[in-house]
């Protein structure tokens, strides 16, 4: 197994492949460190390109003896070149890599096969998570098919289609009067207690390793070859600096060429401590008290935000943010010019990279990637209000009367 | 007074074991973690670094983050609850 050890992204200290993830010498967080020396590179192609049509074809680069079994294996989502989205911004080439038609419609679900699996071998039965709702439906899926246990940690106001989506599965949901910061905080609190794998807590070096998945699925869905700009969006930044993890293993590997792409993150201005911490120019972020509609992004502490900036100017791209009006917007964009209708998170995203067109950020020969990390089905209040329906009785007459034609019918041949 | 400091199972090998640590004569947060760092020989090295905490070191007072209060200087009260946690979790 290429995994070694984990390993403190700050200070280097290495520890057992164990459910453990502060470094002990200076809290810093534990990541999975691979020796990938003994892969053949042919053979590695082979042998993702025979793999199963989800995300254990990617087993040689996940921390895991053998790939383990799972019912609802995440990955393999569509990657879709969206025309008419490139022709509205003025760009040659846009990408969407969909992640909503994953099992439970989020990219969480590629992290939480990676914990579960982990979960299991470490020997837990029952697995929870501080969640602001897409984690929370992919932990009590999984959790249900696999017939343990899970206690899932939520903020109380959150969207009530996300508290739905994670208790029909017969989760145990704590509803927390505090922001998703206060739940994490609890959570990590209750790490410390319980005999419980917390995905995104003392298993979360496993955890994050999933996100990778979604660069190796980009760079194979495009031929092996990489885009030169990533637009993907960032709560904990964890997602944002994975998919360029697992884009760097390939490259240092040589099964792509080339640089890595720019990486463009996307906040909401009413969460956007990144985004913030960019503009000024630090390498740490100061917390801030989430204010938006884009809930599955309102992280006001996020973990892995000092390298989400690290990546952001290293690979030349940056950090934007935008109001809870231009993520509305966002959204119809990408519905109305795609037919992909995404949750608030996927606004956000869309909407940054409008930003960045309109501003002129964009070389206008770039091959552009969208990532889209959730169902617009989740956060249904976000479009609510936000055009008109016809309703008439039912006659030709009050059809007629009532529902205007937008364009002109063909002319008669 | 005194304050009760919460310590997380990342520290209870400098702690001898101890979650909960009682520091009296403290003023602020950092007079609380400098009446630690007497204590529990290590301390000091693990969460701070140049007399600052650590970057992935988070301290609350009564459950809040005191980067949103006055960081080290904040000021606690008898029977206030400082907790030292990890950053590196969530999202």
């Amino acid at each position: 197994m290429p995994a070694e050890a984990l390993q403190c992204k700050e200070c280097r200290s290495t520890y057992e492949l164990e459910a453990r993830y502060v470094c002990d010498e200076c809290f810093g967080p534990l990541e999975v460190a691979y020796d990938f020396s003994e892969l053949d590179l042919d053979s590695t192609r082979r042998r993702i390109q025979a793999g199963p049509a989800n995300i254990w074809r990617y087993a040689d680069f996940l921390p895991f003896e053998s790939s383990p079994s799972t019912v609802l294996a995440a990955g393999i989502t569509p990657l879709v070149r969206a025309d008419r989205l490139a022709e509205e911004l003025g760009v040659r080439e846009v990408w969407v890599k969909n992640d909503a038609a994953n099992p439970t419609h989020s990219f969480k679900d590629r992290v939480v096969t990676v914990a579960l699996a982990k979960a299991r071998e470490l020997g837990y039965e029952v697995v929870a998570c501080a969640s602001t709702g897409n984690l929370a439906n992919a932990v009590a899926a999984h959790t249900a098919a696999a017939g343990l246990e899970s206690y899932v940690f939520v903020p109380a106001d959150l969207e009530e289609q996300k508290i739905l989506g994670t208790g029909v599965y017969g989760a145990n949901v704590v509803a927390v009067r505090g922001t998703y910061d206060d739940v994490n905080r609890l959570c990590t609190e209750l790490s410390g207690d319980r005999d419980w794998a917390f995905v995104n807590v003392n298993v979360r070096p496993y955890y994050a390793e999933g996100s990778k998945t979604i660069g190796y699925e980009i760079a194979e869905q495009l031929g092996f070859e990489l885009p030169d700009r990533i637009v993907a969006p960032i709560a904990s930044g964890s997602l944002f600096t994975k998919v360029a993890r697992g884009m760097q293993e390939w490259l240092d590997l040589g099964l792509l060429s080339g640089s890595l792409p720019a990486f463009s993150g996307a906040q909401a201005a009413g969460c956007a401590p990144v985004a913030d911490a960019f503009e000024a120019g630090w390498d740490i972020c100061k917390p801030v008290r989430p204010d938006t509609i884009a809930k599955s992004l309102a992280i006001g502490n996020p973990a892995d935000g000092p390298y989400a900036l690290e990546l952001a100017r290293s690979s030349g791209g940056g950090i934007d943010s935008v109001s809870d009006q231009e993520i509305r917007d966002g959204i119809r964009l990408l519905a109305e010019t795609a037919g992909i209708f995404t949750e608030t998170a996927g606004g956000v995203t869309t909407a940054v990279l409008r930003k960045l067109a309109q501003r002129g950020d964009l070389d206008p020969g770039e091959r552009i990637v969208l990532v889209i990390t959730g169902d617009g089905l989740k956060t249904l209040d976000a479009v609510r209000g936000s055009f008109a329906v016809h309703e008439i009785d039912p006659s030709r007459e009050d059809f007629e009367r009532h529902v205007p034609e937008r364009s002109a019918a063909p002319s008669p041949v | 007074m005194s304050v009760i400091v919460k310590i997380p199972t990342q520290l209870r090998s400098v702690t001898g074991g101890e979650a909960e640590a009682r520091v009296d004569e403290a003023t602020t947060v950092g007079d609380v973690l400098d009446g630690l760092y007497d204590r529990f020989d290590g301390l000091r090295d693990r969460i701070a670094e140049d007399g600052d905490l650590r970057r992935f070191v988070n301290v609350y007072v009564g459950g809040e983050d005191i980067r949103f209060l006055d960081g080290l200087d904040t000021s606690v009260e008898d029977g206030d609850e400082v907790t030292i946690l990890p950053a590196v979790a969530g999202g």
